[in-house]
C-alpha cells in the first residue's frame, strides 16, 4: 500500500521536523516560528543537488550526501539567523523568526530556476521508509545523547533561568545559536528526505502554517520530550489522513473536526500528551529528562 | 533513557519492512503491464473516478465550481450507462495546495482503487499529484491546469483545455491587431505560475507584432487586497493597454480600485478572471471595456451551450463560470472514452483518452494531441456590467 | 520645480495615503492583540477571525438593508460577544496551564473559525454591499476616495473612545490594574475574570469593527480573509512594543507606510520580505519594539 508507506515515511520526515524544534524551543526556551523556512533549505539544496549534478553514482549515495547538504545549509542558514535574532526574547524572537521564514519562501518563490511558484518537479525518488527511519533513530540518539551530556545541561539551563544559568558563568548566547543551528540543521536534513520522497517541492509547501504545525506537533506530545515530539508528530500527521477515511460527510468536515480534537485535546491535557516526561525502555521505570 | 539494543532492533526490522514494500512496488509495476484487474477486485458494475480539487482553501471556487459541472455530466453520463457499467464518483479536497494534492491522489489510488482520476485545476496541485498517478499507471485528466509543464510528466497524463501558450498568443494578437494598441504593461501574480506563464507569452508575441513592453517590475501577490500603490506607478508609466493575467479574487479589487484613480487604460487578461464573481467584485465601472480570453461563453448563442447553462442554473441556482463547464466537459471526455475503450483497465482507458478526436462540449470541440494537449479554440470575451459577452472565437 | 519632481511628490503623498489607510486597518486589529496579550500575556491567534465574523456580520446586515452605521455598531458587538463566548469556553479553563498550551488553544480556535467558515459561510469571495455609494475626489493628481475617509476618520474616533475607556472609566483602572498585577488586583476586590472578558470584548470589537471597514473599502469579504490581517497585525503589535497601546497604532501605521513605499518606489516583487526585512531590522535596534523598554527580567 503505497499510501500507508508514504504515510509512514511522512510520519518519520515529521519526527525529525519536530525533534529540531524541539531541541530549540522545548530545550533551549527559544520560540521559533521560522521551522518551515529550514526545512525549505534543506529540501531545496538537497534537490538542486540531486536534479542538476546528476552524478554517476548509487542512489543511496547521492541521498546521502545531499542530506549531508541540506543539514550543513540549513545550519547555516540557522547561524545567520540565530546571530542577529537571538538576542531578542519571547514573542519578539518568535516574530523575528516568522519574518525570515517567510522571507526565505518569497526568495525560492523568485528563484526561477528551481521552479519559482509552480515549484521543482522531477526530483528521483532516492529516499524511502529505511533511510527516513535510519535518521529518525539517527536524530533519537543524538538528541538523547546531546541532553545528558554537558552541552545539553547548558541548554536546558538557559530554558531554566536564563540569568541565572548567565551568572553560573554559562555562555547563553553560544548555546543558544549552538541549538538554534542544530535545530536548523535537522529541519533541513528532513526537507532533503522530504523532497526526495514525494519527488515535488513548491514554496507553498513551506509557509508559516507549517511552522504552526511542528510546534503544535511538540507542544501537543509534551514541550521538552523526545518522545513527546516523535507521538506529537505521529498524531499531527495522520489524524487528518485518517480523517479523510471515514467517509464522504467527515471528509468534508475534515479540517473542522481536526481543529475541534486539537482544541479538545489541548484542554484535557494542557502540558502535551506526556509533559516533560520521556517513553524509556527500561521496563517500569519513568525518569525526568 | 532509551536503550541501544531496543533501537538496534527497530531499525532491523525497518530494513526487512522497508525492503519487502520496496520488493512488492517493483512487482506491482511489472504486472501491470499486463491486464492489471487482479489488485483491483471490486464490485463489477462500477467504473470509480476520483476527483481531486480544492473544496476548502482559497480557491475552493474554482474546485466546487467544477465539481458541480463535474456531477451535472455525471448525471446525464449515469443516466444511461457505459457498456453496462455506472460511474461512482469519489471526490477528495485538496486545500488548493500541493502537498495536499499529492496525498488525496495517493488516497484515491490506494485506498478507493479508482480506475481514472480527474482533477486539479491549479496547475502547480496537479503537477505534485500527476507523477504519483503516472508511477502507478492511472490515467488522469485535468480539466483546468493550463500551464505547460503538466502533461509532460508522462503518458498517463492528459487535458481537456488549451495550454497558456495558446492563451497568450491570442490576446497579445488581440492587443495588437483587434485594439491596435501599442505601449503595453504586464502585471504579474507573483505567487502562480499561470500568471508568469501567460505573461512571458503574450510578451514575446506582442513584441514580435511590433510593440513595445514597458520594461518596469508590475507585480503583486496572492491574496493582497490593496492595489492603489502599484497601479499609481503603473499609471505613471503610460501605457495604452494593461495586460493582467491573474485569478478574478485579486483582479476584481484591481480594477475598481484603477477605476478609482482614474485609470482608463483597457485591462486584458486570461481565463483566470472568468467568474460570475468578477462582475460583483469589480463593480459596475471597474469591470467596463476589459476583454479577456477564455473557455467558454454563457453568452453563446450554441444549443448546447444554453442547455448547459440551463442545466446549471436550475440546479445550482447561479450562473456557470468557465471552470463549471470545463468539468463538464472534462467529465463528458472520460466517459466517452471509457464507451470507445476496449476494455477497463488503465492502458486501454488512457489509449481511449490520448485518441480522443473532435470531441464537441460546451467548451468546444476538443481533440488530444500527440503531447496529451487539447487542441480546442479559445473565445474572446468583453467584460460588460451585464456579463461577458462574446467578442471572436479564435482556432489553432 | 521642474514638473518631474511635481509628480514625484504626487507619487509618494499617494503611497503615503494608502499607507496610512492600509495601517489604519492594521493598527485597529493590531489593539485587539496588544489589549489581550498586555492582560493575560496570550498571543490570541483567533484574534484575526474576530475581523473575518466582524466583516461577515456586517456583510449580512447591510445586505439585510441596514445602514452603515447600526451595522457597524451591531458588528463590532457581535464579534465582540463570539470573543468572550470563546474566552470562556476555550481560553479560560486553560489558563492556568501556561502560555505555552493557551497558545495552542488559540491556533486551533483560528483553525476552527476558519474551516468551519469555509464549510458553513461558503469558500467563495462574497461582494460587499455598497452602503455608502463611493465618490472619488482628486486634488491635482492626488485622487482619494470618501471610503478612505470614513476609515481614517473611523479609527481616530475609536481610537479617542479606547484611549477615553482605559484612562479615564472604573473599568479601565481595573484593566489596568489587572494587566499590571493581576493578583494584586484580585486582592483588591477586582473581578479579574469579568475584566478578562471585556478586554477580550474591546479587542474583538475593534477587530469588528475593521473587518466591516475593510468589506466597505475593499468590498469583498471571505472565510479565510482574516489570516493575513491577522498576521499581519501581529507583527504590527510586536513591532510597536507587544502590550503597549499605542505602540500597536505606531506599528501598524509604519507597517502599512512602509509596505506602500516600498511597493511604489521599490520592487513589488520582493515586498513582503522587504517589510519582514524592516521589521527584523527595528527590532534589532529596539529589541522590545518602537515603545517598549528593553529590560532584563530578574530573577
Amino acid at each position: 500500500m503505497d499510501y500507508f508507506l508514504y504515510l509512514t515515511q511522512m510520519c518519520g520526515i515529521f519526527m525529525i521536523l519536530a525533534m529540531g524544534l524541539n531541541l530549540i524551543n522545548g530545550l533551549c526556551g527559544q520560540f521559533s516560528l521560522g521551522h518551515a523556512g529550514f526545512w525549505a533549505v534543506g529540501a531545496y539544496t538537497g534537490a538542486a543537488f540531486s536534479v542538476f549534478t546528476n552524478l554517476p553514482l548509487p542512489g543511496f549515495i547521492i541521498l546521502l550526501i545531499a542530506c549531508l547538504l541540506g543539514f550543513i545549509t540549513a545550519a547555516i542558514a540557522g547561524l545567520i539567523i540565530g546571530i542577529p535574532c537571538l538576542r531578542l526574547r519571547g514573542d519578539y524572537l518568535a516574530i523575528a523568526t516568522l519574518g525570515f521564514g517567510e522571507i526565505i519562501r518569497i526568495i525560492f518563490m523568485n528563484m526561477d530556476s528551481v521552479g519559482g511558484p509552480r515549484g521543482f518537479t522531477d526530483i528521483p525518488k532516492l529516499s524511502n521508509l529505511f533511510w527516513v527511519y535510519f535518521f529518525v533513530v539517527l536524530s533519537i540518539i543524538f538528541c538523547a545523547n546531546l541532553i545528558r551530556g554537558g552541552y545539553g545541561r547548558a541548554i536546558i539551563s538557559i530554558r531554566e533561568d536564563e540569568i541565572a544559568a548567565e551568572s553560573m558563568g554559562i555562555q547563553t548566547f553560544k548555546y543558544k545559536t549552538l541549538a538554534f543551528c542544530i535545530g536548523a540543521g535537522m529541519a533541513g536534513l528532513a526537507g532533503v528526505l522530504f523532497a526526495h520522497t514525494t519527488q515535488f517541492i513548491s514554496p507553498n509547501n513551506f509557509t508559516f502554517m507549517w511552522s504552526v504545525i511542528i510546534l503544535l506537533m511538540i507542544i501537543l506530545g509534551g514541550l521538552g520530550s523526545i518522545s513527546g515530539a516523535i507521538i506529537g508528530a505521529v498524531i499531527l500527521t495522520l489524524l487528518p489522513e485518517l480523517l479523510r477515511l471515514l467517509g464522504p460527510t467527515v471528509s468534508e468536515w475534515r479540517m473542522v473536526i481536526y481543529s475541534v480534537l486539537l482544541i479538545l485535546l489541548m484542554l484535557a491535557k494542557p502540558t502535551g500528551i506526556l509533559g516533560k516526561k520521556e517513553i524509556t525502555f527500561s521496563f517500569g521505570k519513568k525518569e525526568k529528562a | 533513557m532509551l536503550n541501544y539494543p531496543f533501537l538496534g532492533v527497530l531499525l532491523a526490522s525497518l530494513l526487512f519492512f522497508s525492503c519487502n514494500k520496496e520488493e512488492a512496488a517493483t512487482r506491482k509495476t511489472n504486472s501491470s503491464d499486463q491486464p492489471a484487474a487482479t489488485t483491483k477486485a471490486k464490485s463489477d458494475d462500477v467504473i470509480r473516478v476520483g476527483a481531486v480539487f480544492a473544496m476548502t482553501g482559497p480557491i475552493a471556487t474554482y474546485g466546487q465550481e467544477s465539481v458541480n459541472g463535474i456531477n451535472l455530466a455525471l448525471k446525464k453520463i449515469n443516466a444511461e450507462s457505459i457498456k453496462g457499467k455506472r460511474i461512482e464518483l469519489i471526490v477528495e479536497d485538496n486545500k488548493g495546495e500541493p502537498a495536499e494534492s499529492a496525498n488525496a491522489v495517493r488516497k484515491l489510488i490506494d485506498i478507493d482503487k479508482v480506475d481514472v482520476i480527474l482533477g486539479a485545476v491549479a496547475s502547480s496541485n496537479t503537477l505534485a499529484g500527476a507523477p504519483i498517478a503516472q508511477n502507478q499507471k492511472v490515467p488522469l485528466i485535468t480539466p483546468a491546469s493550463t500551464n505547460e509543464k503538466v502533461t509532460q510528466t508522462g503518458d498517463f497524463i492528459s487535458r481537456t483545455c488549451f495550454t497558456d501558450n495558446f492563451q497568450g498568443v491570442v490576446m497579445a494578437k488581440f492587443a495588437a491587431s483587434t485594439l491596435q494598441k501599442k505601449n503595453a504593461a504586464i502585471i504579474i501574480d507573483n505567487a502562480s505560475d499561470y500568471s508568469k506563464g501567460l505573461a512571458s507569452v503574450f510578451k514575446d508575441e506582442f513584441k514580435k507584432l511590433g510593440g513595445t513592453i514597458i520594461d518596469q517590475n508590475f507585480t503583486y501577490t496572492q491574496k493582497d487586497t490593496d492595489f492603489r500603490s502599484l497601479l499609481r506607478r503603473v499609471k505613471r508609466a503610460n501605457p495604452d493597454v494593461i495586460f493582467l493575467p491573474g485569478y478574478y479574487t485579486e483582479v476584481g479589487l484591481m480594477l475598481k480600485q484603477a477605476k478609482q484613480m482614474g485609470i482608463n487604460t483597457p485591462f486584458l487578461g486570461g481565463d483566470g478572471w472568468d467568474s460570475p464573481k468578477l462582475q460583483e467584485l469589480a463593480g459596475p465601472e471597474g469591470v467596463k471595456g476589459n476583454y479577456i480570453s477564455s473557455h467558454f461563453s454563457a453568452d453563446d448563442k450554441d444549443e448546447k451551450v444554453q442547455a448547459f447553462v440551463k442545466d446549471y442554473v436550475d440546479n445550482f441556482g447561479a450562473k456557470p463560470g468557465a471552470m463549471a463547464a470545463l468539468g463538464h466537459d472534462g467529465m463528458l471526455v472520460l466517459a466517452d472514452a471509457l464507451k470507445r475503450a476496449e476494455n477497463f483497465n488503465a492502458e486501454s482507458i488512457k489509449m481511449a483518452i490520448n485518441s480522443t478526436k473532435g470531441f464537441v462540449g460546451v467548451t468546444g470541440s476538443i481533440t488530444i494531441d500527440e503531447n496529451r494537449n487539447a487542441r480546442k479554440s479559445a473565445v474572446v470575451l468583453e467584460t460588460k456590467p451585464s456579463g461577458m459577452s462574446f467578442k471572436q472565437k479564435v482556432s489553432p | 520645480m521642474s514638473e518631474e519632481f511635481v509628480f514625484f511628490l504626487y507619487d509618494i503623498a499617494t503611497y503615503l495615503l494608502n499607507g496610512i489607510t492600509q495601517g489604519s486597518i492594521y493598527a485597529l486589529i493590531a489593539l485587539g492583540y496588544t489589549m489581550v496579550y498586555g492582560i493575560i500575556k496570550l498571543i490570541n491567534f483567533a484574534h484575526g477571525e474576530f475581523y473575518m465574523i466582524g466583516a461577515f456580520i456586517g456583510f449580512y446586515l447591510i445586505t439585510s438593508g441596514m445602514p452603515f452605521v447600526p451595522a457597524l455598531l451591531i458588528a463590532m458587538i457581535g464579534s465582540g460577544l463570539v470573543a468572550v463566548l470563546i474566552e470562556w469556553i476555550v481560553y479560560r479553563p486553560i489558563r492556568s496551564a501556561g502560555r505555552i498550551s493557551a497558545l495552542i488553544t488559540a491556533l486551533g480556535t483560528s483553525l476552527f473559525f476558519q474551516y468551519a467558515g469555509q464549510r458553513v459561510l461558503g469558500a467563495d469571495p462574497k461582494a460587499f454591499p455598497q452602503a455608502i455609494k463611493v465618490k472619488t475626489y482628486q486634488i491635482g493628481e492626488i485622487y482619494i476616495t470618501n471610503t478612505q475617509i470614513i476609515i481614517f476618520v473611523s479609527t481616530i474616533l475609536l481610537m479617542i473612545f479606547l484611549w477615553w475607556l482605559v484612562n479615564k472609566t472604573k473599568i479601565g483602572k481595573a484593566m489596568r490594574a489587572t494587566s499590571f498585577d493581576m493578583k494584586a488586583a484580585q486582592l483588591m476586590g477586582i473581578n479579574t475574570n469579568q475584566i478578562i472578558s471585556f478586554t477580550f470584548f474591546v479587542g474583538a470589537a475593534f477587530a469588528g469593527a475593521a473587518g466591516v471597514l475593510v468589506g466597505l473599502y475593499y468590498n469583498t469579504v471571505e472565510p479565510m480573509m482574516g489570516m493575513i490581517p491577522g498576521l499581519k497585525a501581529f507583527v504590527a503589535a510586536v513591532l510597536g512594543g507587544i502590550g503597549i497601546i499605542p505602540g500597536a497604532v505606531i506599528g501598524g501605521l509604519v507597517l502599512g507606510i512602509a509596505e506602500n513605499l516600498v511597493v511604489g518606489l521599490w520592487v513589488s516583487t520582493y515586498r513582503d520580505a522587504i517589510a519582514f526585512a524592516i521589521l527584523i531590522l527595528i527590532l534589532l535596534f529596539k529589541p522590545a519594539g518602537i515603545l517598549g523598554e528593553n529590560k532584563k527580567e530578574k530573577v
